[in-house]
């Protein structure tokens, strides 16, 4: 298959804990015909889930009536994928997670989605929508012209 | 949606000649895990399961939600005066636990014979 030069791909998800691993596959799907390295197409796919995750279950609410957009814009050089969902959007950025701090009981052993996909993207920007609505998240992975895939 | 995690447990002993309790987990780990680890988590005998092996060979996929539930684990397992280790994680996720910090708790291994030798 030929590299994809600009394209977009676009996924509707019920807002259903599970279908994010439909968005992970498509997402890891286009980073490979991209010819990005296996390593950088898990952690796509580890933030991919982890945003589609926070979109069904805060975004959304779980709520059967409505679905999360996944939009994946392939560049030259870089994946775009954006998460988007019915919700209102961050209110505050969580502190990042302190394992001591879990294990000793003093903080949610939960919320480390979003630390998650910072740490393993190129970029991750939270935007929130108009009127309340049609909040994402926007993911980019780059890649490293010097290191593709074989 | 989720794929069921199945979990089990086996009884090792170390080439030490220590006891180990393994738990071996198979599918997803997300949030709808919390029977499969913590269930098999809470099975064990604390008196006497002093070594316990997580075995991640069979896991699929975790997720963060996944992820607080080992780290419960943990917690529990401190509190209990048990040492936790694990084996199996793929590459990746032996990555993403070592970036939440799970590796300060839990010791991690590349297979059960590493992790045998350790103990």
């Amino acid at each position: 298959m030929s590299k994809v030069k600009s394209t977009s791909v676009e996924v509707r998800l019920p807002s259903q804990l599970g279908y994010e691993k439909v968005a992970m596959s498509t997402a890891a799907a286009v980073a490979k015909l991209m010819g990005f390295r296996e390593d950088r197409v898990e952690d796509l796919k580890t933030a991919v889930a982890e945003a589609c995750i926070n979109a069904i279950e805060h975004g959304n609410k779980l709520n059967d009536d409505l679905s999360v957009g996944v939009v994946l814009s392939a560049g030259v050089n870089q994946l775009e994928v954006k998460v988007i969902d019915d919700g209102q959007g961050l209110k505050t950025v969580p502190p990042k997670p302190d394992i001591d701090k879990k294990i000793h009981g003093e903080e949610d052993p939960r919320g480390m989605g979003m630390f998650l996909i910072q740490a393993l993207v190129d970029e991750a920007e939270w935007v929130k929508g108009s009127n309340g609505k049609s909040s994402y998240v926007r993911l980019v992975i780059r890649l490293d012209v010097n290191a593709t895939a074989d | 949606m989720q794929s069921e995690t199945k979990a089990r447990v086996d009884q090792l002993t170390s080439p030490a000649g220590h006891q180990v309790t393994a738990l071996r987990f198979e599918g997803d780990i997300a949030s709808t895990s919390k029977d499969a680890v913590l269930g098999s988590y809470h099975s064990l005998p604390k008196e006497t399961a002093k070594l316990v092996l997580l075995d991640f060979t069979k896991v699929d996929y975790i997720n963060s939600s996944g992820i607080a539930l080992v780290i419960q684990m943990l917690i529990e397992a401190s509190n209990s005066g048990q040492k936790v280790y694990a084996f199996g994680l793929s590459p990746h996720f032996t990555k993403v636990f070592t970036m939440v910090g799970i590796t300060k708790y839990a010791g991690l291994f590349p297979s059960q014979a590493d992790a045998l030798a350790a103990l």
